[in-house]
């Protein structure tokens, strides 16, 4: 269990130029938290791509396929013309094809979601404020050196300063 | 955020102040004091609609006690005002989609206000619309066979069936619809779980799944949003081009037509748009969210109500005038059958209030009307049911052999289930705006500038950005 220190910002650049110095003086384990989407934020913890979008990709063709396939077997395990087309009629299994794409696509990106983002959390965290969903950022580091992460965060004069530790 | 690099900051920020509202704490107050206690209005709409949903089922009830017989269908109008009704519903769900999933990849910045009340009538739409097929098949505990299940006869689905596509793409909808709606909504139910006490804490507790709103929950959810709008998007334009092919894929007179999937998706937004606004007006009412939904708001949704009034008004001219220059007499026949034929009236309220009554939206002091903006969607939710009972209707009761001609008409049961759908759509809606979050909380903080010590005012200015080495 590592050390942490929780700091609450009022002030966006704040919070930014925090993490900036942090990160300078080679502190990684940094917890950042808003009430929504800041891609300053992301942006200052240097976040590169997210992998959900290869879930997205192979559930979308899972789909496509799954969609050809399905249509195409059912068609062959009994074949029984209708409406004078052929046992398999391409042109029509697109659209069941096409639909399945997008189900499967979707559902994986939502699964993507959750593993990436470790969700659904039922653990309610050791250090969260309740003001992070209404207006105020946060910043939770982890460190062995609590007196210079301490130092650098007070220098962005922070509301509050609390000490913590993720379960 | 190489997503939002062809905008500027104050682009980003600045396209849409809300000058009443300048810090994101207020905008969680203002929010989440909707979920307080509901105040009269609110209870006489829900009174009203639980009574309705009683019809419904009534209704419904009736049907499956007494049989299809109840209902007005016969031959040779077998599809009535159920199916235009199950058309109508998922019309209407339409607009929803565009506004929280198009408008979001065109970066619209006025829906940030609407677009989740628009979410939540694609979803109670959907639902809605998804009961009008199971009514319309009769012996409703059969409905399962529209499923493709293995069986022992080795018996599959008809898959070159317009009818099993819509299988398909409705189920499809509502999945990815209901999933799109729950996603968004996960920061704000965890928003109104730490203002909450008590039971309801425990319940936003387990609808928000953990959020805490952490930067690395936020980087996957912004893509997985991107995604699932970008997959909503076509999905929305393909659900009412294939419910558009269980007609035009039929060779009646009046179906058979090329045009019908363009057609009807801009129908569907043009009614879902309406309904929108015709849901939206007394939201700001009675919740007070004048700050939030402004003149600007309605401003742009008139200009997509005028933009689709237009393109559907095309249709039905296109449609004249392509059974004029087929110069097939029964296709001749059909188009001025509807005109000036029994249903010459239906005919004439879809072209009055769809093509019509939207011309006054040129005029600005329209627009800008709540009051007369509202009338108007009125007008154009009947335009569109009645759109949909002209498709459907004549062209069944007048296809080709004249001893086959017939008339039909809607049963009190067929009126006692359209009524009740309103009401069951109300029902679930008015729920909604009670236990969740109706309006975006962590959207509409995107469109505030943030608050920054170096204009420690707070910071209304446009121009606001913070500026982190490598932005």
């Amino acid at each position: 269990m590592a050390n942490g220190i929780l700091a609450s910002f009022e002030y966006l650049d704040s919070i930014c130029d925090a993490i900036e110095e942090l990160r300078k003086a080679g502190h990684r384990d940094l917890t950042a938290y808003s009430s929504y989407p800041e891609h300053h934020l992301e942006h200052a913890l240097g976040y590169g791509q997210s992998p959900v979008r290869v879930w997205t990709l192979v559930g979308g063709l899972t789909g496509t396929a799954t969609g050809f396939a399905f249509t195409s077997w059912t068609s062959m395990d009994w074949p029984l013309i209708t409406g004078g087309k052929p046992i398999l009629s391409i042109p029509a299994y697109v659209v069941i094809a096409f639909e399945l794409t997008i189900l499967f696509g979707a559902l994986s990106t939502v699964i993507g979601l959750f593993i990436n983002s470790r969700l659904p959390n039922p653990v309610p965290p050791v250090v969260y404020d309740p003001e992070f969903s209404a207006g105020r950022y946060g910043l939770y580091v982890e460190s062995n050196d609590m007196d210079a992460v301490r130092k650098i965060l007070q220098k962005y004069e922070p509301e509050e300063l609390r000490e913590g530790a993720h379960a | 955020m190489s997503d939002t690099a062809t905008l500027t900051e104050a682009q980003r920020r600045g396209a849409l102040t809300h000058p009443d509202v300048e810090a994101h704490g207020e905008v969680n107050r203002d929010i989440l004091k909707m979920l307080s206690t509901p105040g009269k209005g609110w209870w006489a709409l829900f009174g009203i609609c639980i009574a309705g949903v009683g019809l419904f089922f009534t209704s419904w009830g009736v049907q499956i006690y007494k049989g299809i017989g109840v209902s007005g269908l016969t031959s040779p109008v077998g599809w009535g005002a159920y199916i235009t009704t199950f058309v109508f519903w998922v019309g209407i769900a339409h607009s929803g989609t565009l506004i929280s999933a198009i408008l979001f990849l065109f970066r619209a910045p006025w829906r940030q206000s609407v677009y989740r009340a628009a979410e939540a009538m694609t979803v109670f739409a959907v639902m809605t619309a998804g009961l009008f097929p199971l009514i319309h098949v009769g012996r409703v505990w059969h409905a399962y066979w529209l499923i493709p299940y293995p069986n022992q006869r080795y018996l599959w689905p008809n898959f070159r069936s317009p009818l099993v596509w819509d299988v398909f793409a409705v189920t499809t909808y509502f999945t990815v619809s209901a999933v799109f709606f729950y996603l968004g909504m996960i920061p704000d139910v965890a928003a109104a779980r730490d203002a909450a006490t008590g039971l309801r804490k425990k319940l936003y507790s387990v609808v928000a799944m953990g959020w805490r709103g952490t930067d690395r929950q936020w980087h996957h959810f912004g893509k997985a949003y991107i995604f699932l709008a970008a997959l909503a998007t076509p999905l929305v334009l393909s659900v009412h081009s294939v419910v558009s092919w269980d007609f035009a894929v039929g060779i009646v007179p009046g179906w058979h037509a090329t045009v019908f999937a363009p057609y009807f998706v801009a129908g569907a937004i043009f009614s879902g748009v309406a309904m929108v606004v015709t849901i939206v007006v007394p939201l700001r009412k009675i919740f007070g969210l004048e700050a939030y939904l402004t003149t600007k708001h309605f401003d742009a949704l008139a200009k997509l109500v005028m933009l689709t009034s237009m393109i559907v008004f095309w249709a039905y001219l296109t449609e004249f005038f392509m059974a004029w220059y087929s110069g097939e007499p029964p296709e001749r026949q059909m188009f001025w059958n509807r005109l000036f034929g029994h249903y010459w009236w239906a005919t004439w309220i879809m072209l009055i209030c769809n093509g019509m009554v939207p011309i006054m939206l040129w005029f600005k002091r329209v627009r800008h009307s709540i009051p007369a903006f509202f009338t108007i969607t009125i007008f154009i939710n009947i335009g569109m049911w009645f759109e949909r009972y002209v498709i459907i209707v004549t062209s069944l009761s007048h296809e080709y052999e004249p001893f086959a001609w017939g008339v039909y008409r809607p049963s009190i049961i067929e009126m006692g289930i359209l009524v009740g759908s309103f009401c069951w759509f109300g029902f679930w809606f008015l729920l909604f705006t009670r236990l969740l979050p109706p309006v975006a909380i962590a959207e509409l903080k995107e469109v505030i500038p943030p608050k920054l010590r170096s204009k420690k005012s707070g910071g209304t200015s446009a121009e606001a950005a913070p500026a982190p080495a490598g932005d």
